[in-house]
C-alpha cells in the first residue's frame, strides 16, 4: 500500500509504542479502544495477544511490544488498541497510549536510516521529522503480515 | 457488471439448467408436448433476450437450437443425435455466459460449427417425408434481396416470412396451442412461483444472518443482566423480544435454505450423456428433491454427489448384455433420494449394477499397504468394502477424475468429513450399490458443550461428542496413567486421553489434579478418544465465526464464536485433536476395520500391547486386556510373610510374584505392578519399569523355550517377549486356575482347541487345563479335521472363528456333517460378535458363542455343554 495519501492530505494517528512515537495512515485506523474481556489464544504466534468482541466482531489483537522486538509492557497504565482492518478480518494493534491526530506537510516520509534497528525498519514505511522528535509511519499490511515473518524468520 | 447483464446471466444459468433436464426427459418421452413446449418457451426467452441485449454470439445459437426444436414441435422425432446436438449448444452458450460474467462481454470466437450442425440437422429431419411446411412454404415464397452475406445465425428474410407465416396460420396439429394457452399455466406455478419469489442476493442474506447473530448475542447479554436483578420491569418486554429474536433467528436460518434438489439439477444430464457414451441404459430415479438444507452445506456436497452418481453410471451398472446375461432388466437404474432424520439430512445415493469389486479391492488395500495378507483374509466383505474410504486409497487428485470403481471414495469421504457429516456403503455383489451420507442441516449454529481448560473456556462441538465421563481418584472411572499417557477403562475399552490444557499448550498450576477430571468421550470417524477438561458448564447454541487467518494454522481449532456474556471463546476441531493424540493409537487398518462394526473386529488384528521392563534391558509385553490394572504402590508398603511378597491391597493381602530372578521387589520408592484379579483375588506381577500400551499386531515369531515366556514378536519394530501370564498365576495361588471347587472327576473331558494364533492356544491351554480338560490343540481347522479324520474322538471342540484358510464356520460345518463328529458340541470363540455371526452359527448348529477374552464365559460354556454331554 502507499503511505501518501492520494489526497493531499498527510494525516497520521500517533501512537507511542515503547517510547517510540509512531504514526499511522488516518485512513487506516477504524476505532481507538481499550480491550476488555481479552480471550488468549493458547498456540498462537508470541505477537498474537488474543481475541476480543468488539461490537459483534471479533477482533485479533497485535501486541506491538511483541512485534517490534521490545520489552514487554510493565502492567501500570492499561494499554490502548488501534482497530484496523485487512481484507475483511479486523485487528487491534496493542499500543502503549494513543496520541493526537498530527498533519505533516505534504510530502513523502524520509527512507528509513540504514542503522535503524532491523524489528523497526522491517514495519516502517518510513520517518517524518516533526519538530524535536521523529515519527516512524507504520506499515500496517507489514505489521499484520505474522505468518510470513514468521516463517521468514 | 451492470444490473441488467447480471441478471440476464442469472436468469438465463437457471433457464439452461431446467432445459438441460427437460431435453432429457423429453427424449424419454418424444411425445409428451407439454416438456416441449416448456424448453421451447425458455429458448425462446434467452434468444429474446440476447437480441435485446446485443449479445450476437448466444443469438445465433439460440435461435438456431430454437429452429431445430422447432422441428421436434412439428412433429419430427426428436433423435438422439439431435438432442445430442442441442445439449451441446447449451453447453456452449454457458461457456459464452461465463465468459459474458468475468468479462462483461462475450469471447472471441466463432459457433459456425454448431450453427452449421444444428441447420445440417434441420435439412436433414426436413428432408424426412412429409412434413407439410415445406409446401406451404414454397408456395409462399417473394424474393428479398439483402445487401451484405447473412451473418451466422441470421435468417433470410424469406425464411422469417416462411417462419411468420407457418406458426400462425396451421390450425392443426399440437403447435397450433401456444405454449402460454395450456401447457404454461400449469407448468409454471410449481416452477417459478410467479411473483410469489423474488431474487436476493446471497450477500443480503449471510450479512442478514450475520446481523441476527449480533442480535441474538445481544438479547443473549441483556437476559444475562436481567437475570441479576431479581424484580424488573424489563422482564416482560425482554421476554417478548427474545422470542421474537428466536423466531427471526429461524426465519433467516430459513432462507438460507435450499432444496436439495438444486444439487442434483445436473444429474439427468450427466447420467443421460454417460448412458450414451457408454451405450448403456439408464434410469435415474430422484426422491425428496425438495428436502432442504443450508446453502452452505448444499455447495459442499454438490460435487461428492455428482461423483457419485457418475461412479455408478460410469462403473456401477452393467451394459445391457451383461445386464440380460445376469437376468436382470437391460435398463439400469440409479437412485437418488434425501430425508430428513433430527437435525440431519440423510442422502443416498443406490444403483442396481454389479456392487463393489471385493477381491479388486482386497488386492489394492495388500498393495497399499493398509493390510497384510493375512488381516484381509480375516475381515468381513463389508469391512473390505470400508477400504474404499481410506486415505490414499485411490489415486485419483480429485474427485472428478474417473478411473475405476469406488476411486475417489477416499476424496469424498473427507469432504464430508470435513461438514461433520458420515458416509457408508453397503454393497452385495451382483445386485447392486448404496452409498449413505448424514450431514447436518447447517453449519453456522451448532449446538456446542462449553468446558473449562486451563483456566479459559473452549466449545467442543456437540456432533461429535458421545457421552460425558466423570473421573475421580477413587472412584468407577479412574484415569490410568502409563508414564506420560493418560488411559480410561470405560466398558472393558481402553480410551487414550488427552488432556485439552496440555495439549493446548496452557501450563496448569493444579498439577496434583491429574486423577480428577471430566472426561468428554469423542468420536472422529473411526477413533474414539477422551479430551479431559476441568470443568463442564452447560451447552449452548453457537454461531460459528471463521477464525483469524493469523490463527488458522492451529488445527486445534476449527474457528471461534462470541457467547451469551460477549466474551469470545475457541471452537475446538475434534478432528485436529485425533491428529494431535497422534496415529499412535490407531493405524490405518484399524481406522477402516473399526469403522465397520463397532471395534470389535480389529482387536483380532490389532492387540493392545502393554510394554515393560522386568530383569532385562529388552521389551517385555503382555496383552493389555489380560491386566486388571496398573498400580505403583510405595515399596515401603509391601511386606515379607512367610518368604512371600505381599502387600495389602483393597483390603486383602495380595500376593507379588516377580517376574523372573533378575527382578528385585524395590526396597523404597514407587514399585510398579501389574495386577491381576479374578473375583475377589488379586495378584501382582513385580517389574521394573511400565513404558508404554501400544496397538500391534501380535505375530509371535519365535517361539520360546523357557518357561514364563510365549515368544517373541516384533511390537512397534522392536523384538519384544511376549509374556505366558498363565505361568505366573499359579505362583500365587497354586490354585489359581483350579479353585472353583472341583470334583475329581473319574474321566477327565477331551477338548479340542483349534486357533490359528499360537499366542491364544498357549494362553488357553494351560486355563483349560487347570480346569480339568485334557487339550489338544492345533492351528487349523485342517489340521483339527485331520485329527477326526484319524478316528480322535473329542468330547468338545473349541474354535475360533476368524481363522485364514477355513473359517471356525465351515470347520463348525464339516464337524456336523460327520458323524463321528456330529456329537461334539462345537464353542465358538470371536472377537466379532455381531448378531449376524451369532445366529449364523446357531444356523449350523454351534453349541455357544463366547467373546474371544472372555476366559470365565468360556469355562461356563464348557461347563454347561460337557455336563449336557455326560447326561445325555
Amino acid at each position: 500500500m502507499s503511505t501518501n495519501g492520494d489526497d493531499n492530505l498527510n494525516e497520521y494517528v500517533t501512537a507511542t509504542i515503547g517510547g517510540q512515537l509512531f504514526g499511522l495512515p488516518i485512513r487506516r485506523v477504524q476505532d481507538v479502544f481499550l480491550p476488555e474481556r481479552v480471550t488468549r489464544v493458547p498456540l498462537a504466534p508470541p505477537e498474537i495477544a488474543g481475541v476480543l468482541n468488539l461490537r459483534g466482531r471479533i477482533v485479533t489483537l497485535i501486541d506491538m511490544r511483541q512485534r517490534l522486538g521490545m520489552p514487554p509492557r510493565a502492567d501500570d497504565a492499561p494499554p490502548m488498541a488501534l482497530g484496523v482492518e485487512l481484507r475483511g478480518e479486523f485487528y487491534g494493534l496493542l499500543i502503549d497510549g494513543v496520541g493526537e491526530v498530527l498533519k505533516v506537510p505534504d510530502r513523502a516520509p524520509e527512507p528509513n536510516p540504514v542503522n535503524l534497528d532491523a524489528s523497526l525498519a522491517r514495519l516502517s514505511a518510513g520517518i517524518h521529522r516533526l519538530e524535536g522528535l521523529l515519527m516512524i509511519v507504520l506499515d500496517v499490511d507489514r505489521t499484520l503480515d505474522i505468518a510470513a515473518t514468521a516463517s521468514a524468520a | 457488471m451492470d444490473d441488467l447483464l447480471r441478471e440476464f446471466v442469472t436468469e438465463t444459468n437457471e433457464n439452461l439448467d431446467v432445459v438441460d433436464v427437460e431435453l432429457v426427459r423429453f427424449e424419454q418421452d418424444p411425445t409428451n408436448a407439454k416438456i416441449l413446449d416448456n424448453i421451447f418457451r425458455l429458448v425462446h426467452t434467452i434468444k429474446g433476450t440476447c437480441g435485446f441485449l446485443g449479445l450476437p454470439r448466444l443469438e445465433a445459437l439460440a435461435h438456431a437450437a430454437e429452429t431445430l426444436m422447432g422441428k421436434f414441435r412439428d412433429g419430427v422425432p426428436a433423435t438422439a443425435d439431435a438432442v445430442t446436438l442441442i445439449l451441446a449448444t447449451i453447453d456452449r452458450i454457458k461457456r459464452i455466459l461465463e465468459s459474458l460474467e468475468h468479462e462483461q462481454r462475450e469471447p472471441d470466437g466463432t459457433d459456425d460449427d454448431l450453427i452449421a450442425g444444428l441447420r445440417g440437422m434441420v435439412e436433414r429431419l426436413s428432408a424426412a417425408p412429409a412434413p407439410p411446411v415445406e409446401e406451404q412454404a414454397i408456395g409462399t415464397l417473394t424474393p428479398q434481396v439483402l445487401e451484405r452475406p447473412l451473418r451466422p445465425g441470421e435468417d433470410s428474410l424469406d425464411d422469417l416470412e416462411r417462419a411468420f407465416r407457418d406458426t400462425p396460420v396451421d390450425p392443426v396439429g399440437r403447435r397450433a396451442k401456444p405454449a402460454t394457452d395450456e401447457a404454461a399455466p400449469k407448468d409454471e406455478e410449481p416452477a417459478r412461483g410467479g411473483s410469489q419469489s423474488i431474487r436476493v442476493a446471497v450477500d443480503t442474506l449471510e450479512h442478514l444472518m450475520t446481523m441476527v447473530s449480533e442480535l441474538v448475542l445481544t438479547r443473549n447479554q441483556l437476559l444475562e443482566i436481567v437475570r441479576r436483578h431479581e424484580e424488573s420491569e424489563f422482564k416482560t418486554p425482554l421476554q417478548r423480544l427474545s422470542n421474537v429474536t428466536a423466531e427471526l433467528q429461524e426465519g433467516v436460518m430459513k432462507t438460507r435454505m435450499q432444496p436439495i434438489g438444486n444439487a442434483w439439477q445436473k444429474m439427468p444430464r450427466i447420467v443421460r450423456d454417460l448412458a450414451n457414451e457408454l451405450g448403456k441404459q439408464i434410469e435415474l430415479e430422484m426422491q425428496g428433491a425438495e428436502t432442504e438444507l443450508d446453502r452452505q452445506v448444499l455447495d459442499l456436497i454438490k460435487d461428492p454427489l455428482t461423483h457419485m452418481v457418475r461412479n455408478s453410471a460410469d462403473h456401477g451398472l452393467e451394459t445391457p448384455r451383461e445386464r440380460r446375461a445376469a437376468g436382470k432388466p437391460e435398463r439400469g437404474r440409479i437412485r437418488l433420494s434425501a430425508y430428513h432424520e433430527g437435525g440431519f439430512i440423510i442422502i443416498e445415493v443406490a444403483d442396481d449394477g454389479r456392487g463393489l469389486d471385493t477381491e479388486r479391492i482386497k488386492a489394492k488395500a495388500i498393495a497399499h499397504g493398509l493390510a497384510s495378507e493375512a488381516e484381509v483374509e480375516k475381515l468381513t466383505e463389508a469391512q473390505i468394502h470400508k477400504f474404499i474410504f481410506t486415505p490414499g486409497f485411490s489415486t485419483a487428485a480429485s474427485i472428478t477424475s474417473v478411473s475405476g470403481r469406488g476411486v475417489g471414495m477416499d476424496v469424498v469421504r473427507s469432504n464430508i468429513d470435513q461438514i461433520g457429516g458420515a458416509i457408508d456403503v453397503k454393497s452385495v455383489a451382483g445386485v447392486g450399490l448404496s452409498f449413505t451420507i448424514k450431514i447436518p442441516l447447517t453449519l453456522a449454529i451448532v449446538a456446542a458443550l462449553i468446558v473449562e481448560a486451563g483456566g479459559d473456556r473452549f466449545a467442543i462441538p456437540q456432533l461429535s461428542v458421545i457421552e460425558l465421563v466423570r473421573a475421580r481418584a477413587g472412584g468407577e472411572h479412574r484415569i490410568e496413567r502409563i508414564r506420560d499417557t493418560s488411559v480410561l477403562r470405560l466398558r472393558n475399552k481402553l480410551l487414550p486421553l488427552a488432556r485439552l490444557s496440555r495439549l493446548l499448550g496452557m501450563n496448569t498450576d493444579k498439577a496434583g489434579d491429574v486423577e480428577n477430571g471430566f472426561i468428554v468421550v469423542t468420536q472422529v470417524g473411526s477413533q474414539t478418544f477422551g479430551i479431559v477438561v476441568d470443568a463442564v458448564f452447560h451447552t449452548e447454541e453457537i454461531v460459528v465465526k471463521p477464525i483469524s487467518s493469523r490463527l488458522r494454522h492451529i488445527a486445534l481449532f476449527s474457528g471461534n464464536t462470541i457467547l451469551g456474556d460477549g466474551s469470545v471463546i475457541m471452537i475446538i476441531d475434534p478432528n485436529g485433536v485425533a491428529q494431535a493424540l497422534g496415529s499412535a493409537g490407531t493405524s490405518q487398518l484399524a481406522a477402516a476395520a473399526a469403522a465397520t462394526d463397532k471395534v470389535a473386529a480389529d482387536s483380532e488384528l490389532m492387540t493392545s500391547l502393554l510394554l515393560f521392563r522386568a530383569g532385562a534391558p529388552q521389551l517385555k509385553a503382555v496383552p493389555l486386556s489380560l491386566v486388571t490394572r496398573l498400580e505403583e504402590i510405595d515399596a515401603r508398603k509391601i511386606e515379607l510373610s512367610n518368604g512371600r511378597h505381599m502387600v495389602q491391597y483393597r483390603g486383602h493381602l495380595m500376593p507379588l510374584v516377580s517376574m523372573g530372578e533378575n527382578v528385585r521387589v524395590r526396597a523404597e520408592g514407587a514399585q510398579p505392578l501389574l495386577v491381576f484379579s479374578d473375583g475377589a483375588r488379586s495378584m501382582a506381577l513385580v517389574v521394573d519399569q511400565i513404558v508404554d500400551i501400544v496397538e500391534d499386531r501380535l505375530d509371535i515369531q519365535v517361539a520360546s523355550a523357557n518357561a514364563g515366556v510365549l515368544g517373541s514378536a516384533i511390537v512397534k519394530g522392536q523384538a519384544t517377549e511376549i509374556v505366558d501370564v498363565g505361568h505366573f498365576l499359579p505362583l500365587a495361588f497354586e490354585d489359581w486356575f483350579r479353585r472353583k471347587e472341583q470334583p475329581a472327576r473319574i474321566r477327565r473331558h477331551s477338548l479340542l482347541l483349534v486357533d490359528d494364533s499360537p499366542f491364544f492356544r498357549n494362553m488357553l491351554s494351560p486355563v483349560l487345563q487347570a480346569a480339568g480338560y485334557e487339550v489338544t490343540s492345533v492351528g487349523s481347522a485342517r489340521e483339527a479335521l485331520a485329527l477326526t479324520g484319524e478316528g480322535q474322538r473329542f468330547d468338545v471342540v473349541v474354535t475360533d472363528i476368524e481363522m485364514p484358510d477355513m473359517d471356525g464356520f465351515e470347520f463348525a460345518q464339516r464337524l456336523r456333517n460327520d458323524p463321528r463328529t456330529a456329537d461334539a458340541p462345537v464353542i465358538a470363540m470371536s472377537s466379532v460378535a455381531s448378531a449376524e455371526a451369532i445366529e449364523r452359527g446357531r444356523r449350523i448348529g454351534l453349541a455357544d458363542y463366547v467373546a474371544k477374552f472372555d476366559r470365565q464365559g468360556l469355562i461356563a460354556a464348557l461347563k454347561e455343554q460337557t455336563q449336557l454331554g455326560c447326561a445325555a
